[in-house]
C-alpha cells in the first residue's frame, strides 16, 4: 500500500472541509455543521462497534451534552464554547462512568437495550421534570461566545469551530485505536477467551471505550445545542439513537472516516429526500439501508477502500512497467 | 511413585477434588510440579486431563482441596487473575486473534503482560514490543508469518503461535493442551521439536496434554496418566509404560 495514500486522502479532505463553507450557500454551511457534530456522535457508537457492542441508546449522552448546555445558559448564563464544550464532555463522561459500571457487565442485545433503557428513562425525566427542563418545549440556547467575542449569526463560526472540535476528537480516536485497549477492543470481537487469558480485565476495555463512546456523545450535544438553538427532550429520544447507529452503519465503523461519510450522505440524502419525496423520504432511507447491508456491509468506508486499493496497485503496476 | 524433584514447587495441588454429576472429573489429586520440569498427561479420553488444566486456571472451582501456584493459594481466582499470578495456558482448539496479524497479537500479550493491556493513549506498535514480537515469531518458526492475517497460517502454524502469545505473557508456569493435536505426523515433531527448544531456553514449567506416546517418551522425563480423575501413575515415561495397566488404560491394551 502507498504510504502517502492515507495523509494524502485525509489532506484532501480536511482541505474540502475548510474550503467548502466559502463557495456553497448559508443552508448547506447549516448541514454541514451537523454533519460534523453528528459524525462525532457517531464515532462514539462506531468505536464501540469495533468491539461488537452496539448501542440503541447512545442518545443519552449526546441529549446530556445538550442539556448541560442549557443549564449553564438557562441559570448561570454561560454561553462561552471554550466552557461549555469541556463541560458537556465532563458531563457525558461522569454520565458514562456511573451508567458503565453496569453496562460493562453487558454484549450483545442486553447491551443494545440497557443503553436504551437508560436513554429513555432520560428522555423520561426531561419530560416529567419540565419545570427545570421546559418539558416538551425544550430550552432556547441563543447564541454562543467563543474566548468572549460572539460567534457570527451566518453559521460559519459554528461550522469552524465544530470543525476544529472534530479534528481534535479524530486525532484522540486515532490514539485510541491505535492503543492496547482499542486493540483488545477489537480482539473482544473476536476472541473473549484469550484476552482473559492474557491477564486484561475485558470489563476494563469495554468501560474504557464506554467512557469516550460517552464524552463523545456530549461533546456532540453541545455543538448541536448551539448549531440548532434549541434543544428537546427528543434529543435523548431513541430514533436520536437509531440515526446514530444507522449513520455508523452507512459510513463503516471499520475506519476513523467512516463516521464523517456516514453523516454526509445521511445528512444531504435526507434533506433532498424529504424535498423532492416528502412523504416518502423513510422509504428512501430504508432502501439505502437495504443496499449498503446487502451490497457493503463495510460501509461507504470500504467502498473508498476499495477503489484507493484498485487505484494504488494500478500506480503501482505502472511504476513496475 | 516418583520422585519430586528438590526443587522450587511451582504447582501444588492437594487433595483436589472435582465432579459433574455422576462423573468423578478430578479424583484426589495430589500433584506438585517442580521449577523447570516438562511434565506430559496422558489418558483416555474423559480421565480428567482438561479438567486439570481448567482447575490450575481457575476456570473450573474444586469441590474440595488446595491448589497453589508458587505457594499462593489460587483457588476462587478467575483465568485472569491466575494468569497475573504467571499461569499461561494454551488451547485445543487455537484461541487467536482472527482478525488480526500475526504480530499484533504477540504484542497485544507482551502488552497485557507489560501491565499495560487497558492503555488508551500511547500506540500498540512500540519498538521494543515490536522487536521482542518477532523476537518470538522468529523462535516459534513465524517469523515469516509476522504481518500477515491469522487467517492465512497453516493448521501447525495455529498451534505454535497460540502457545507463542502464551509465552509472551513470560509466565512461570505453562499449561499446553494437546499442543500437536490436528497437526499432521509429519510435523509433529517439528512442532514438538521447537517449542522444546523454546521452552528450555526460557527455563518455563511446562505441564502438557498428549495422547501421543512417542511425543511424551521423546520430550518429558516425566508423565502423570490420569485415568477416571485419578493419578494412577506417575513417573519416567519408561518406566511408567512398562506398567501393563498404564499401558491399557492409555492404550485400551496390554
Amino acid at each position: 500500500m502507498n504510504l502517502l495514500a492515507v495523509p494524502r486522502a485525509a489532506l484532501v479532505a480536511s482541505a474540502l472541509m475548510i474550503l467548502l463553507p466559502l463557495v456553497v450557500p448559508g443552508w448547506i454551511v447549516f448541514i454541514l455543521t451537523k454533519v460534523l457534530f453528528m459524525s462525532i456522535a457517531v464515532m462514539g457508537v462506531s468505536v464501540l462497534l469495533r468491539g461488537g457492542l452496539l448501542t440503541f441508546g447512545h442518545a443519552l449522552y449526546y441529549a446530556t451534552g445538550a442539556y448541560a448546555v442549557g443549564f449553564s445558559v438557562k441559570w448561570f448564563g454561560v454561553q462561552e464554547l471554550l466552557l461549555l464544550v469541556p463541560l458537556g464532555a465532563l458531563s457525558g463522561l461522569i454520565m458514562a462512568a456511573l451508567v458503565g459500571l453496569i453496562m460493562a457487565r453487558y454484549r450483545e442485545v442486553f447491551f443494545a437495550m440497557l443503553n436504551l433503557a437508560f436513554s429513555m428513562i432520560l428522555f423520561g425525566a426531561l419530560l416529567k421534570f419540565y419545570w427545570v427542563t421546559g418539558g416538551t418545549d425544550g430550552l432556547a440556547i441563543g447564541t454562543a461566545t467563543l474566548l468572549g467575542i460572539e460567534l457570527p449569526g451566518d453559521g460559519f463560526g459554528y461550522y469552524y469551530f465544530s470543525l476544529a472540535i472534530a479534528g481534535v476528537v479524530t486525532l484522540v480516536v486515532y490514539r485510541f485505536m491505535a492503543s492496547p485497549a482499542g486493540y483488545f477492543l477489537r480482539a473482544l470481537y473476536d476472541n473473549e477467551i484469550r484476552i482473559e487469558y492474557s491477564g486484561v480485565a475485558v470489563r476494563q476495555i469495554i468501560y474504557r471505550t464506554y467512557l469516550l463512546a460517552g464524552t463523545l456523545g456530549g461533546v456532540s450535544g453541545v455543538l448541536a445545542a448551539f448549531t440548532i438553538g434549541h434543544i428537546v427532550p427528543e434529543d435523548a429520544f431513541w430514533i436520536q439513537s437509531g440515526e446514530f447507529v444507522f449513520i455508523a452503519l452507512l459510513g463503516g465503523f471499520g475506519g476513523l472516516p467512516g463516521p464523517l461519510m456516514g453523516a454526509l450522505v445521511y445528512e444531504f440524502l435526507q434533506t433532498y429526500a424529504s424535498k423532492y419525496f416528502p412523504l416518502a423520504w423513510q422509504m428512501m432511507m430504508g432502501i439505502v439501508m437495504l443496499l449498503i447491508i446487502l451490497f457493503q456491509p463495510g460501509g461507504l468506508w470500504a467502498i473508498y477502500q476499495r477503489v484507493e486499493h484498485r487505484l494504488g496497485r494500478r500506480a503501482r503496476g505502472g511504476e513496475n512497467s | 511413585m516418583a520422585k519430586i524433584p528438590e526443587k522450587t514447587s511451582i504447582l501444588r495441588t492437594v487433595d483436589v477434588n472435582r465432579s459433574f454429576g455422576m462423573v468423578t472429573a478430578a479424583d484426589n489429586l495430589n500433584i506438585e510440579v517442580g521449577q523447570g520440569e516438562l511434565v506430559g498427561i496422558v489418558g483416555a479420553n474423559g480421565s480428567g486431563k482438561t479438567t486439570f488444566l481448567n482447575l490450575i486456571t481457575g476456570y473450573l472451582r474444586p469441590e474440595s482441596g488446595r491448589i497453589q501456584v508458587m505457594g499462593r493459594d489460587t483457588i476462587g481466582l478467575p483465568p485472569r487473575l491466575v494468569t497475573k499470578l504467571g499461569v499461561a495456558r494454551s488451547f485445543q482448539i487455537p484461541q487467536l486473534y482472527t482478525n488480526m496479524s500475526v504480530l499484533e497479537g504477540m504484542l497485544l500479550s507482551l502488552a497485557a503482560t507489560s501491565g499495560k493491556g487497558t492503555g488508551i493513549w500511547k500506540p500498540l506498535y512500540r519498538e521494543s514490543w515490536t522487536a521482542e514480537g518477532l523476537d518470538t515469531l522468529e523462535r516459534f518458526g513465524l517469523a515469516s508469518y509476522a504481518n500477515r492475517p491469522v487467517s492465512e497460517l497453516p493448521e501447525g502454524g495455529r498451534k505454535l503461535l497460540d502457545i507463542a502469545l502464551s509465552f509472551a505473557l513470560k509466565p512461570k508456569l505453562l499449561l499446553m493442551d494437546e499442543p500437536t493435536s490436528g497437526v499432521s505426523i509429519e510435523d509433529k515433531f517439528q512442532v514438538m521439536d521447537t517449542l522444546a527448544k523454546v521452552l528450555q531456553e526460557g527455563e518455563i514449567t511446562t505441564i502438557f496434554v498428549e495422547h501421543d506416546m512417542d511425543v511424551i517418551q521423546r520430550y518429558s522425563r516425566r508423565v502423570l496418566v490420569f485415568e477416571t480423575g485419578r493419578v494412577i501413575a506417575d513417573g519416567e515415561p519408561e518406566r511408567v509404560m512398562a506398567d501393563p495397566e498404564v499401558r491399557k488404560a492409555v492404550l485400551g491394551r496390554v
